[in-house]
């Protein structure tokens, strides 16, 4: 199919959606905003992802609408050029190159060839200076843009940094405790500057700055939670200030509404404030968005809000502060401490989400599944409170049980395990078992015994804790008549080895045996007698991973040292097997075959290498994979195993390795080339022209559309007519509702009706179909060059399915058919 | 969007008791009265610390006496809650007592072999009879004689007593222990009930045997006649009632149920037949109404149906069902955690009925506290009654495995705060010495537990042959397992 393409490492989960503020279209139907190098366009309606618009080469950090024309977009990148988009086609219409590093970009009404950048100050370090770039008008694609007019010097590099006032009049510019404002008719700069500190300590260095629309006003957000707002500012000296002060903290984003009778401003309590009329009595909150606010933007017809919050994620806000909308990535505002956890059942990624949240994150589609609450308390957004913390989670091998550790370190610790089940009924998960302070310390590592036979009677826990013990927790039956549950979890076995802390725990791939790595030493235990069987170590190394191997490798032993070894011991024998020099990571094994991968960090870079435990020579090895440390790795298995030709890839058949970096970066494998992998998305992402405004019109206007689009083509579509001649359906329309039979009973009448029967299938088709008999013997016949074919084809079903609402020509239909014929059973045999 | 959420309380289960199916049945210890026609209790006794037994009624339904496990028999008024009267003098469980048929006297038959008479007004005992060789656990007043009664024994006899004399009267050999006995109205025919048999006999006649009943495959534990007398039922261990003919003596009817019967009762115009089974389940059947009773005129009330209109509606198949979201109260102290009044959360907290009766919800609300960091300031500034109820909870409740953590860290933060004026008050001071003297206690006891921890250990560590690995198994260690238990909750 293709040739054997290198591997590549691909960024995947999304890029930050809080680079920049979100742009609302003219209509407000349409949310922009930035997400890493591209901008994507939402739809307010159905939160759905319209466009991508690619093409800058980092990251966009400024969008605006063309005030010229509000179906055009500009956009701002670190790789110096200015782009003029068409976002309602997603066409790129002109590049403008300026040749700095943009940070920030502002576009007039009435400045018609121009726009305003922050741009790096040549020759000083973290000095900006906002300057204003004449777009020339000349025809063709790309074009510089050289010519720059310095404007304001020592701004700050943040787009919340700087504001443009009332018709274009002035310009507002925050740096540290200094206000400066120039305005651009009288040429005249002013100063304010306020003392750091005020006598109270608090924090007065500006934070960000936002202009009244309609009135010489400007309003100034501060680090100890305060807003100012300015008002007399043209003069140098009579200058006013009043001071509204409910935040608590930092006042990240300032917005005035489109009138400018109310201010919105937002900082970490995730608290959308809205002050009247800039008054300090009257306001009105919407708390608990969820994560800090980073920006807020206001559509400019003045009927919806919208917040970008730090932890990647867009609220939509209606004007009288009732929430309305999310747009949610994966959330990776914080540290992630659980790992990557796939959940068997919808093979989804499961990681740290909200704060403690878990998110289920779905890779294919780039959304959040959902989001469960694990600690259900109050979250208090302030600065240096210690809360409740998701720090460990583990599936069982069907995914029926949870099992999640939360934690909160002050003066002593404070741990819960919690054990869910899921209820098929709700299709989430409940919370069965609740266990304050299993471990006195910390809890290094968790497994659950996933042998498919135990699943139902016996499953069974076992965590591991630096308090020196491990212990194995069981099902038991409730003999409380009182509780709600017939089942509960409870404590079975507690083993330790010398006083050694617990580090890591895992269980054989049949469950019959369990590993406990106790410092330098891997403890072997029957898990059913919990007699301990054998140890293992390798001195002087701390063991950091273990895994056992599966399949045809059962029989051995993988744990990885601080010192820089891997080692492989076989477990028949107890002896070591072999072992090599490695400094490994990280030590992820495949659930579905017997390849392991180990992430080493060699001094400045990661590096990558699969094996299989029976033999020290690795399959695969990839340097550089990147800069960063990778903390975590998980195989997430593959829907339909993928065809890879290359022999050293073919770990990568049936499960995708994932890797999260400690800048919590989500990065996977790919062997397809870019082009490749970007067509199936992007045509997907069809513009929708007409939103229908309920799913009723969006029933009915698709309909309608399509009817339309037949007779445009000049195809009569022959089952339209047929469903309406249908007796049936004229006795459904014409009898008095209050005669009519239950919904339940009409409905498949009503849905036969709407087949088409096989005696109106025309002349055509028939014919076509002994063709393909014909067809179906030659194949039969010449069977290599039917493989070939196949393989030509396999990518096309996934072609198909974006297009089933239009009707297929009929050399694709004639293709289609060939394919449906083909043998696929050699998929089985993998 | 997420709304506030309360406090969560964490619910600890109950550690010791070993639940049974006996204590599923008794469980609760406690009489229920039915109305007649609910299904739910619609007045309860419970002033009982253990199982109470043999309920009964006076003939005017005034009064209800009851026996019970430890030994006591209580005396109800129906309208009032605590008992009447106390009547203390048997050894072991009381399980028969009754009024006799004056109203003044009760009679009673204990595990402790002994069959007493006592008296209502002085609460004092009358006579005491110990002629029965076993468990006295039946026994019946004669409705015509004030001063008779019989009680039947598992030493397989049934005596008849006159009180106004110091022995039995009468005593009939059963065959069998004896489970139920039952006079007939007119007093000349006992029924006496156990093993598989029933037996009638003739008082009169000196206790003659009359007949005898094998209708039952198991043990018949207890019989009930009729309001006219014509009917005997008897119910058994093979989950039948009988009914009999009295004349005959033929079965005429039976009563199949779910489980073993181990009581039964009619009430006064036969509608309703009452029957106590060993799952614990009551069951109720009532009797049909009487067809062709003429229609009252009266003014239909339109309170039931009006009511329930709407409510009692079954899904159909094709129905969709859209459930509205109930309406979420917030507790006191959630609302005020909810504007961030932290002290008035915890005043909320320290209310009588909560302080005393939900512990938990109180250490819940400083635990919150705390992790939202503003425990100490709930603290402060409290006057010396705030304080002093503090330290007697903090004193009262320090020791309790469950609240211990928390509780430590609250009277760590009183004692840093309220340093200052200590030996400003009488009161405080001496809430802080009780408080010390709690801890001292409680660190003394967790000494001596880490002590015989120790000296088990030594044992079982000679025991194990097991040289490689030091192994705590539960299974054979009762104190590491009741001690992982208080660390689990």
């Amino acid at each position: 199919m293709v040739a054997p393409a290198a591997l590549r490492v691909v960024r995947c989960g999304g890029s930050k959606l809080h680079g920049a503020r979100a742009v609302f279209s003219a209509d407000a139907r349409y949310l922009l905003c930035t997400s890493g190098d591209f901008v994507k366009m939402y739809s307010v309606g159905t939160e759905e992802t319209v466009c991508m618009l690619q093409g800058h080469a980092d990251l966009v950090t400024g969008i605006q609408l063309n005030p010229q024309n509000h179906l055009q977009l500009y956009s701002s990148s670190l790789d110096g050029t200015i782009k003029l988009w068409d976002f309602t086609d997603g066409i790129l219409i002109k590049t403008f190159i300026v040749g700095y590093k943009l940070l920030a970009l502002y576009a007039l009404a009435n400045c018609e060839d121009s726009v305003f950048a922050v741009i790096p100050k040549s020759g000083e370090r973290d000095s900006f200076q906002l300057v204003s770039v004449k777009l020339t008008k000349t025809a063709g694609q790309e074009m510089e843009a050289k010519e720059l007019s310095v404007i304001l010097d020592g701004v700050d590099e943040s787009p919340k940094h700087t504001a443009f006032g009332r018709e274009g009049e002035y310009v507002a510019s925050v740096k540290e405790v200094n206000l400066q404002v120039y305005f651009f008719k009288r040429k005249q700069m002013n100063r304010f500057s306020l003392s750091a500190t005020n006598t109270k300590g608090g924090n007065n260095r500006f934070t960000c700055v936002a202009c009244h629309p309609k009135e010489d006003c400007i309003a100034t957000g501060h680090g100890d939670g305060k807003i100012r707002l300015w008002r007399n500012f043209c003069h140098n000296k009579e200058y006013t200030f009043s001071t509204l002060h409910w935040h608590h903290d930092i006042v990240m984003d300032l917005a005035f509404s489109v009138e400018g009778t109310s201010l919105l401003s937002g900082g970490i309590e995730s608290v959308l404030v809205q002050w009247h009329n800039g008054s300090d009595c009257k306001k009105d909150f919407l708390p608990r968005l969820g994560s800090a606010i980073e920006y807020i933007s206001v559509s400019s017809d003045g009927t919806s809000y919208c917040t970008s919050h730090t932890d990647n994620r867009i609220t939509i806000i209606n004007s009288n502060l009732r929430f309305s909308k999310s747009i949610q990535g994966l959330i990776k505002g914080r540290d992630v401490k659980t790992g990557l956890v796939v959940d068997p059942r919808t093979k989804a990624l499961v990681l740290n989400g909200e704060p403690g949240h878990l998110q289920f994150y779905c890779l294919q589609s780039d959304k959040q599944l959902y989001s469960l609450d694990i600690v259900q308390q109050e979250y208090i957004h302030q600065a240096g409170l210690n809360q409740l913390d998701l720090v460990k989670v583990a599936f069982s091998a069907q995914g029926k049980w949870l099992a999640t550790v939360e934690e909160r370190e002050e003066t002593d610790l404070e741990l819960q395990l919690k054990l869910w089940v899921f209820d098929e009924e709700t299709q989430s998960f409940k919370l069965n078992t609740r266990i304050n302070m299993p471990h006195e310390d910390h809890i290094t590592a968790m497994c659950f015994r996933d042998r498919d036979e135990f699943e139902d009677d016996s499953p069974m826990l076992v965590t591991a804790g630096k308090d020196c013990l491990f212990k194995a927790w069981v099902i038991v039956e409730d003999t409380d008549p009182e509780a709600q549950q017939s089942v509960s979890w409870s404590c079975d076995f507690v083993g330790s080895y010398h006083n050694y802390q617990a580090t890591n725990c895992c269980f054989s791939e049949d469950g019959s045996l369990l590993a406990v790595s106790f410092e330098e030493t891997i403890t072997v235990w029957d898990s059913v007698t919990w007699d301990l069987k054998c140890t293992f170590c390798h001195p002087p190394g701390k063991i950091r991973n273990i895994c056992f191997g599966r399949l045809t490798c059962s029989k051995y032993l993988i744990g990885a040292t601080d010192h820089g070894f891997l080692c492989c011991w076989n477990l028949l024998s107890c002896a070591l097997e072999w072992s090599a020099q490695l400094n490994v990571l990280v030590l992820q094994p495949d659930p579905l075959s017997e390849h392991i991968a180990a992430v080493s960090w060699l001094s400045k870079d990661s590096s990558l290498f699969v094996f299989k435990p029976n033999k020290p020579r690795p399959i695969c090895i990839q340097r550089n994979l990147c800069k960063e440390k990778i903390q975590f790795a998980a195989f997430v298995p593959r829907d339909i195993p993928e065809t890879i030709v290359s022999e050293k890839y073919l770990w990568l058949r049936r499960s995708q390795l994932y890797f999260l970096t400690n800048t919590q970066e989500l990065m996977t494998f790919s062997t397809k080339s870019p082009e490749e992998r970007l067509t199936p998305s992007s045509k997907q992402l069809a513009v929708e022209e007409s939103l229908p405004m309920t799913p009723f019109s969006l029933l009915l206007g698709k309909h309608r559309q399509q009817s339309q689009e037949d007779v445009d083509l000049g195809k009569v579509v022959i089952h339209n007519h047929h469903n309406q001649d249908s007796p049936a359906v004229k006795e459904l329309l014409h009898t008095p509702a209050h005669v009519l039979p239950s919904a339940s009973f009409l409905c498949p009448i009503f849905i036969n009706s709407l087949l088409t029967s096989k005696e109106s299938k025309s002349a055509e088709e028939i014919a076509d179909e002994v063709e393909m008999e014909s067809e179906e013997a030659e194949d039969d016949s010449d069977e290599e060059r039917d493989i070939i074919e196949m393989e030509q084809d396999d990518l096309r079903p996934m072609d198909f399915l974006g297009e089933t609402t239009c009707r297929l020509s009929k050399s694709q239909e004639k293709e289609l058919r060939k394919i449906r014929k083909m043998d696929y059973s050699w998929i089985s045999s993998f | 969007m997420a709304s506030y959420k309360p406090v969560v309380v964490p619910v600890q289960p109950r550690l010791g008791e070993k639940v049974t199916q006996d204590t599923l049945y008794w469980r609760g210890y406690k009489i229920h009265v039915y109305g007649r026609y609910s299904q739910e209790p619609i007045k309860t006794f419970s002033r009982f610390k253990d199982a109470a037994y043999c309920a009964t009624y006076r003939d005017d339904g005034k009064l209800l006496v009851a026996g019970s496990e430890e030994g006591s028999i209580r005396l109800f008024d129906i309208s009032g809650r605590a008992p009447l009267r106390q009547f203390d003098g048997h050894t072991k469980a009381v399980h028969v007592v009754g009024f006799l048929s004056d109203k003044y006297r009760i009679f009673s038959g204990g595990d402790d072999y002994s069959s007493n008479l006592w008296d209502i007004p002085s609460a004092t005992e009358i006579v005491s009879y110990s002629e029965h060789m076993d468990y006295v656990r039946c026994g019946c007043a004669s409705k015509l004689n004030a001063d008779v009664f019989i009680t039947g024994s598992y030493d397989h006899t049934v005596k008849v007593f006159d009180a106004r004399t110091k022995k039995s009267v009468m005593t009939i050999e059963h065959g069998q222990p004896v489970e139920s006995v039952l006079l007939f109205p007119s007093g000349g025919l006992l029924v006496s009930a156990g093993g598989r048999y029933v037996k009638v006999w003739d008082v009169l006649k000196g206790g003659q045997l009359l007949v005898s009943l094998k209708n039952h495959h198991k043990t018949v534990t207890c019989l009930c006649l009729n309001s006219s007398g014509q009917r005997l039922l008897s119910g058994s261990l093979d989950r039948h009632v009988k009914i009999y003919s009295t004349t005959s003596y033929k079965v005429v009817h039976s009563f199949n149920y779910a489980t073993s019967i181990l009581s039964l009762a009619l009430s006064p115009e036969d509608e309703t037949i009452v029957v106590g089974m060993t799952n614990g389940v009551l069951n109720v059947k009532h009797r049909k109404p009487e067809e062709s009773k003429e229609k009252s005129q009266k003014k239909r009330q339109p309170a039931y149906r009006t009511y329930v209109k709407g409510r009692n509606y079954m899904p159909k198949q094709e129905d969709f069902y859209v459930s509205k979201p109930g309406k979420c109260v917030l507790r006191k102290y959630d609302k005020l955690l909810k504007s961030f009044q932290s002290s008035k959360a915890l005043d909320a907290v320290l209310e009588p009925h909560i302080r005393l009766y939900t512990p938990e919800v109180t250490v819940a609300v400083m635990q919150e506290l705390n992790r939202r960091g503003t425990l100490r300031s709930a603290l402060a500034g409290r006057d010396e009654k705030q304080i002093s109820l503090l330290l007697t909870f903090v004193t009262r409740r320090v020791i309790e495995p469950r609240f211990t953590p928390v509780l430590v860290t609250v009277a760590d933060m009183i004692t840093d705060i309220y340093q200052p004026v200590v030996g400003q008050s009488v009161l405080v001071d001496k809430q802080f010495l009780r408080l010390q003297e709690a801890i001292g206690k409680e660190i003394d006891y967790q000494e001596e537990l880490l002590e015989v921890l120790g000296m088990m250990d030594a044992l079982f560590a000679t025991l194990t042959k097991k040289r490689a690995a030091y192994l705590e198994e539960n299974k054979s260690n009762g104190l590491t397992k009741t001690l992982e238990q208080d660390m689990n909750n």
